[in-house]
C-alpha cells in the first residue's frame, strides 16, 4: 500500500505532473506518512530516474523542467510537515542563484536551478537583474555554500566580477564558493575574476557544484 | 523569374497577424525606456505597470508610414545594399566572442586583430554586400566596445555596415562617428552607410537600452533593424506558428515605437528566430526549423511590403566540417528562396559564439550557389536549342560554338578552388586536401591581395578623436595598434 503510494509519487515526477505530485503529497500528509520518507522513497527516486534518462539522451529539457515543477509542488507541501516534526531534509548544499544586474535572461539560470534541485541541492533563485549586493545578502541569510552567477551578454558579464568583489568585501570568500555561467563566459574569465569555476551548461554546473562541495 | 518559396498560406498569415495584434494590445509589451513609453502613451497606448497596451489601429498606422525600400551606401556614395522587394543580400554574423584558430582549432577570445582579419576577408568577397561588426574586441573596455568595433570596420572597409549599440547611449556616439565619415548629418541621412540592429528581449520586452536605441536611431534617420529572437519552446511558444506570432508582435511593437519617434524613418522587420535545442539548451542556428522560422517571419513582413532581415548560415559545428557546410548551405538556399533582403550570420560556428574567416570563405561558396539559383532558368537565346543544333551539325560538339564561349559564364557559377571539381589524380597530387585546408589557403590569398581602402586623413583623425576620447574615459590611454 505504502510502496504503491511511493511508486505513484516517483511516477508523478517522471510524468512531470505537478497536480498529481501535489495530490499525492496531500494524501501522504492525511495518512500520516513520514514526509521525509515520502520525499526520499518516492519523489526523489523520480527525480533520479529523470536525471539518468536525461543524461542518456532519452529525456529532454522539457521533461526535466516539468519534473522539477512536480518536485517543487511536492516539497511545497511536505517541507512544512518535515519542519513540524523538527527534522530537516538532507541536501548536498545550498546554492544561491541569479542573473546579474542589467541582464534579464532567465532560461539558462533557471535550468541550472532545476538541475541542481533535481540533484539534491537546495536552491535559492534570486531571479534576473540582481544587484551585486543581493547575492551577498542572501548568501549570508541562508548560510549558502555556493553562489551561481549567470550572464548572457558580453556587456553584463563584467557584473560577475562585481559580484565576486562584493562577496569579498562582505568577507564571504573563500568560504562561499562562486560558480559562473552564460554564453560568453569561459574558464579564463572565471580565473580572471577569481571565481571557483565555470559550467558550460546545466549538466556541467551540477558536476561543478558537486565538486565544489567535495562530493 | 526569381524563384522563391513560401511556407505560409495567406489564411495563416491573417491568423498570425490577428494574434500578434491581440498580443500587443491585450497582453501588452514591456517597455522600460521612458522615451519610448512616453511616445506610446501620448499616441493613445495604455501603460500599466511598465506594460504598454498598443491598439491595433495605432500599430497599423505605424506600419503604413515605414518606407517600403531604402538603400545603404558604400564609401564612394554608391548604393550597395537595397532593402525592399525580393532583393537578397548577405553579411557576416555579428558580435561573436570567440574566433576559430585555423591551426590549433582552439576557440579563442576575440581581439582587434581577429576583427581586422575577418573584415579584410569579407571585403574581398563579392558575396558579402555588407560588413558587420563581427566580433567583440576583448582588449578594449567593454563600455566602448560598440563604438570601437565600428571604427575598426570603417578603417578597413568601403562596404555598408550592419552594426549595433551595446548601451543606451551607445547609438548616438556611433552615429556621430558615421557622420564624420559621411561628411555630416545631412550626408549620412541622405546616404546611410550603416544599419543598427536593435534587439527586443523575448518575450515581448523592450529594455531601456533597446527602446532608447530605437528612438535615437529614428530621430537621427539612421536605419534600424529589429532583431526579434523568439526561442521556440523556451522564450516563445514551442510551435513554429506560435513563435512567428511572437516575432510579428515584437517587430510590430518596435516599429510602432520607431515610427512614433520619426514617421517615415527607415526600419527593417528582422530577427534571429530559432528553436531551442531540448537536449543541449543551445539555440541551434543550423536547424531546419530555425531556417523555417526566418523564412516564414519574412513572409509575414512581405504581406505588408516591408523590408526584411533574417539570421541564417550560422552553424552549430565547431570546426569547418561536413556539418558546417551542410547546415550553412541549406540555410543560404532557404534564405535566398525566401527573398530575405539581408541575411546575416555567415562565418559563424558554435551556434552564435564563434567566428571564422575560413568559414566566411566556405559560406561565400554557398551564397554564390544561392545567388546563381536566384537567377533562375533564362531564355538567353532566340531559339532555346534549335539554332545551336543547326550550327553544330552531326558531330554535336557544343564546346566549339561561339555561344558556348559567350554564355557559359552567365549560365554557370564558377566556384573558387575551395570547391574541388578536379580529377582524382590532381587531388592526389596536390596533397589530398579537404575543404577546410583549401579554405585556409583561400583566406591567405585574399589577405595577401587585400588593400586598405583610402580614407581622407582628416576624416580618419576625426573618427579617431571620438574613439580616443571614449577610451580615455574608460581608462584606456592608448588604442591597440591598427
Amino acid at each position: 500500500m505504502r510502496d504503491e503510494l511511493f511508486e505513484s509519487m516517483k511516477q508523478s515526477i517522471v510524468d512531470g505532473d505537478p497536480d498529481r505530485a501535489r495530490e499525492l503529497s496531500q494524501r501522504a500528509v492525511a495518512e500520516g506518512i513520514n514526509p521525509l520518507e515520502a520525499i526520499n522513497r518516492g519523489f526523489v527516486l523520480g527525480m533520479n530516474a529523470v536525471g539518468e534518462q536525461f543524461e542518456q539522451g532519452e529525456m529532454f529539457l522539457p521533461d526535466l523542467v516539468l519534473a522539477g515543477e512536480a518536485m517543487k509542488a511536492a516539497t511545497a507541501i511536505l517541507e512544512p510537515e518535515i519542519q513540524k516534526v523538527g527534522a530537516a531534509r538532507e541536501t548536498l548544499g545550498k546554492v544561491v542563484l541569479g542573473t546579474v544586474k542589467g541582464d534579464i535572461h532567465e532560461i539558462g539560470k533557471t535550468l541550472v536551478g532545476t538541475m541542481l534541485s533535481a540533484s539534491g541541492f537546495e536552491v535559492f533563485d534570486l531571479g534576473v537583474d540582481v544587484p551585486f549586493e543581493n547575492f551577498a545578502v542572501k548568501a549570508k541569510e541562508v548560510n549558502a555554500d555556493i553562489i551561481g552567477i549567470s550572464a548572457l551578454l558580453t556587456t553584463t558579464m563584467t557584473g560577475q566580477k562585481g559580484v565576486v568583489e562584493t562577496m569579498e568585501r562582505h568577507g564571504l570568500r573563500p568560504r562561499v564558493k562562486v560558480m559562473i555561467g552564460g554564453a560568453p563566459v569561459t574558464q579564463s574569465w572565471a580565473n580572471e575574476i577569481r571565481a571557483d569555476g565555470y559550467g558550460k551548461d546545466a549538466m556541467a554546473a551540477v558536476t561543478l557544484a558537486k565538486r565544489l562541495m567535495g562530493k | 523569374m526569381q524563384p522563391n518559396f513560401s511556407l505560409l498560406e495567406p489564411q495563416l498569415i491573417k491568423r498570425i497577424l490577428a494574434e500578434a495584434f491581440a498580443l500587443i494590445s491585450q497582453r501588452g509589451v514591456t517597455v522600460q525606456a521612458p522615451a519610448a513609453a512616453e511616445l506610446l502613451s501620448a499616441a493613445g497606448a495604455r501603460i500599466e505597470n511598465g506594460i504598454a497596451h498598443i491598439p491595433e489601429s495605432l500599430a497599423r498606422r505605424a506600419l503604413e508610414s515605414v518606407p517600403r525600400e531604402f538603400c545603404l551606401y558604400n564609401r564612394g556614395g554608391e548604393p550597395a545594399v537595397k532593402y525592399g522587394g525580393n532583393d537578397v543580400q548577405f553579411d557576416p554574423g555579428s558580435s561573436c566572442v570567440h574566433v576559430l584558430d585555423p591551426d590549433t582549432l582552439e576557440h579563442r577570445m576575440t581581439q582587434t586583430a581577429d576583427l581586422v582579419r575577418l573584415v579584410k576577408v569579407a571585403e574581398m568577397l563579392p558575396q558579402y554586400a555588407a560588413q558587420s561588426t563581427a566580433v567583440v574586441c576583448n582588449e578594449v573596455p567593454k563600455e566602448m566596445g560598440d563604438l570601437y568595433r565600428l571604427f575598426v570596420v570603417l578603417l578597413h572597409s568601403k562596404k555598408p555596415i550592419v552594426t549595433g549599440a551595446f548601451s543606451p547611449h551607445g547609438a548616438p556616439a556611433m552615429i556621430g562617428m558615421l557622420e564624420v565619415e559621411s561628411g555630416g548629418q545631412a550626408e549620412l541621412r541622405a546616404k546611410p552607410r550603416g544599419i543598427f540592429d536593435v534587439c527586443p528581449s523575448p518575450p515581448l520586452h523592450w529594455t531601456e537600452f533597446a527602446g532608447e536605441n530605437l528612438v535615437d536611431l529614428a530621430r537621427a534617420w539612421v536605419p534600424a533593424e529589429i532583431i526579434s529572437m523568439p526561442l521556440a519552446g523556451a522564450a516563445s511558444p514551442v510551435t513554429l506558428a506560435g513563435s512567428i506570432v511572437q516575432h510579428a508582435a515584437e517587430c510590430i511593437s518596435g516599429i510602432t515605437i520607431h515610427q512614433l519617434a520619426q514617421p517615415g524613418a527607415p526600419v527593417v522587420w528582422g530577427g534571429a528566430p530559432a528553436i531551442f535545442d531540448m537536449r543541449s539548451g543551445i539555440t541551434p542556428m543550423g536547424a531546419i526549423e530555425t531556417c523555417m522560422l526566418n523564412v516564414a517571419s519574412a513572409q509575414v513582413a512581405k504581406s505588408f511590403g516591408l523590408p526584411t532581415h533574417g539570421y541564417l548560415l550560422g552553424s552549430d559545428a565547431k570546426t569547418i566540417d561536413a556539418q558546417a557546410g551542410q547546415e550553412s548551405g541549406v540555410a543560404a538556399l532557404m534564405g535566398a528562396l525566401g527573398g530575405i533582403n539581408m541575411i546575416s550570420g555567415a562565418g559563424m560556428l558554435d551556434s552564435l559564439a564563434c567566428h571564422s574567416a575560413e568559414k566566411l570563405v566556405l559560406d561565400a561558396e554557398s551564397i554564390a550557389m544561392a545567388q546563381r539559383l536566384l537567377q533562375g532558368v533564362q531564355a538567353r537565346t532566340e531559339t532555346l536549342a534549335l539554332d545551336m543544333f543547326a550550327k553544330v551539325g552531326a558531330q554535336g560538339d557544343f564546346l566549339k560554338l561561339p555561344e558556348t564561349r559567350k554564355l557559359f559564364r552567365q549560365e554557370q557559377h564558377l566556384p573558387t578552388k575551395v570547391i574541388d571539381r578536379g580529377s582524382l589524380n590532381s587531388w592526389e597530387q596536390t596533397g589530398k586536401t579537404d575543404t577546410f585546408h583549401r579554405a585556409k589557403e583561400r583566406v591567405n590569398e585574399l589577405l595577401g591581395a587585400y588593400k586598405r581602402p583610402e580614407l581622407q586623413a582628416d576624416v580618419e583623425r576625426g573618427m579617431r578623436r571620438i574613439v580616443e576620447e571614449r577610451a580615455k574615459r574608460g581608462g584606456m590611454e592608448r588604442l591597440p595598434e591598427l
